[in-house]
């Protein structure tokens, strides 16, 4: 259980996947103008990780390595992704109208995020079980809705500040990631490895 | 370009993606790997290389194949023949060079998932023919390289005092290590985007001046 409990705390906070590992960024710059885009996307984003890192362990556990195609791996892993995504946004379609307001637009974007991606493929390289695997998928999703909701909440202070001209947009955003990223450097000592 | 300003020769479509439209500076696009590898320009070069490989021949095949992929499962497919040169680059680059290749880890695959390329797909080369496309794709290919080298160079000049490997300075520079650390990735590309917008405004306000003075002097 500790085992579990430290991959948790290793992807949240030490291994940000946003902030250290530079996965995720084009949704960490793209959706986090409004606090409330952030967190809708946040919630999907979660959901279709988890979702993904436990069937893209199954497809390359029970697919791909006894048949020997191990090189097809990209092309299986983004083709799993997708059809998640598909098949989530089917059934949040059918069974929650109310949710699919509030997630639907996010999902297809999901797709080419590359920490979905990031996640499947770091799973197969660091030789993650079955909970494992899901578990950090979990984290990893987990961190980077963490992230995401407090670069938004920043966002919208930058938004009504007084930036110089040549600063606005990317370039200030840019620099508070930078700033949230030493922060998060604090946490290197909290988990060995 | 003042001539054909409404519709652009192959040559603008070649130059645009250096400095109009950098995917970088202008599109903010293909972050991930921007700043995840270009703690050093060597690693920044071979992942440009990579990148460009897979853009311009997946932008070939697109544009190639543009009346035969059918409207509704075009993502799907462009995604395929994206994540088919990834693997051939990725492979390649295993035979070639395997310090590279797990210098770079899991940012070679991860080229599939770089926005940038599945954009020029969606945007571009499923609506241009062959000639155009390839020129786009070499231009932008070209201007996302030029911005990991530019990135690279300076994270690992400033980080390491080397460049390529070499000393710059002597004995006495105390290398910046935050630069070559995340946050350094974060501060250097903010800044880069800073010098991009300061010298288009300089430009957009020289452009304007004159514009001022020959309407005074008519």
């Amino acid at each position: 259980m500790a085992e579990y409990a430290l991959i948790l705390i290793s992807t949240v906070l030490v291994n940000n996947f946003v902030l250290v590992k530079f996965l995720g960024l084009c949704p960490f710059m793209g959706v986090s103008r409004k606090l409330e885009t952030a967190t809708g996307m946040g919630l999907a984003t979660t959901f279709v990780l988890t979702l993904s890192s436990i069937c893209s362990y199954l497809v390359n556990e029970y697919l791909l390595a006894p048949l020997g195609l191990e090189f097809l791996r990209t092309i299986a892993f983004i083709l799993v992704i997708a059809v998640v995504v598909q098949f989530t946004e089917m059934v949040v379609h059918k069974t929650s109208p109310l949710l699919y307001q509030v997630l639907g637009i996010f999902l297809p974007l999901i797709t080419t995020n590359c920490a979905v991606l990031g996640v499947a493929l770091l799973n197969t390289q660091t030789e993650h079980g079955f909970l494992e695997s899901a578990v950090y998928g979990f984290g990893a999703a987990a961190g980077f809705s963490m992230v995401l909701i407090l670069f938004a909440a920043m966002r919208e202070r930058i938004a009504v500040a007084d930036v110089p001209v040549v600063f606005r947009g990317p370039a200030i955003a840019l620099v508070t990631a930078g700033l949230m990223s030493m922060a998060f450097m604090g946490f290197a000592g909290l988990v060995k490895g | 370009m003042a001539t054909h300003s409404n519709k652009p020769t192959a040559y603008d479509e070649l130059l645009k993606g250096l400095w109009r439209d950098n995917p970088v500076f202008v599109q903010v696009l293909g972050m991930c790997p921007m700043l995840a590898v270009t703690n050093s320009a060597f690693n920044a070069v071979v992942m440009g290389l990579a990148t460009f490989f897979v853009l311009v021949g997946s932008s070939l095949l697109v544009s190639a194949l543009r009346q035969w992929i059918p409207r509704p499962v075009r993502i799907s497919v462009y995604v395929i023949i994206i994540a088919t040169f990834v693997t051939v680059a990725d492979y390649t680059l295993l035979a070639l060079l395997p310090a590279a290749h797990k210098e770079l880890g899991a940012f070679l695959p991860l080229i599939v998932a770089n926005c940038m390329i599945l954009g020029r797909q969606e945007a571009f080369a499923s609506k241009h023919t062959v000639k155009f496309a390839l020129m786009d794709a070499i231009g932008m290919a070209s201007g996302f390289m030029l911005a990991l080298f530019a990135l690279g160079s300076v994270r690992e000049i400033l980080g390491e005092g080397k460049l390529f490997g070499l000393a710059l300075f002597g004995d006495h520079f105390e290398p910046w290590v935050i630069m070559i650390l995340p946050p350094g990735g974060f501060l250097t590309l903010g800044l880069l985007l800073l010098i991009f917008n300061w010298v288009t405004e300089r430009k957009r306000e020289f452009l304007a001046q004159v514009a001022e003075q020959q309407a005074g002097n008519r």
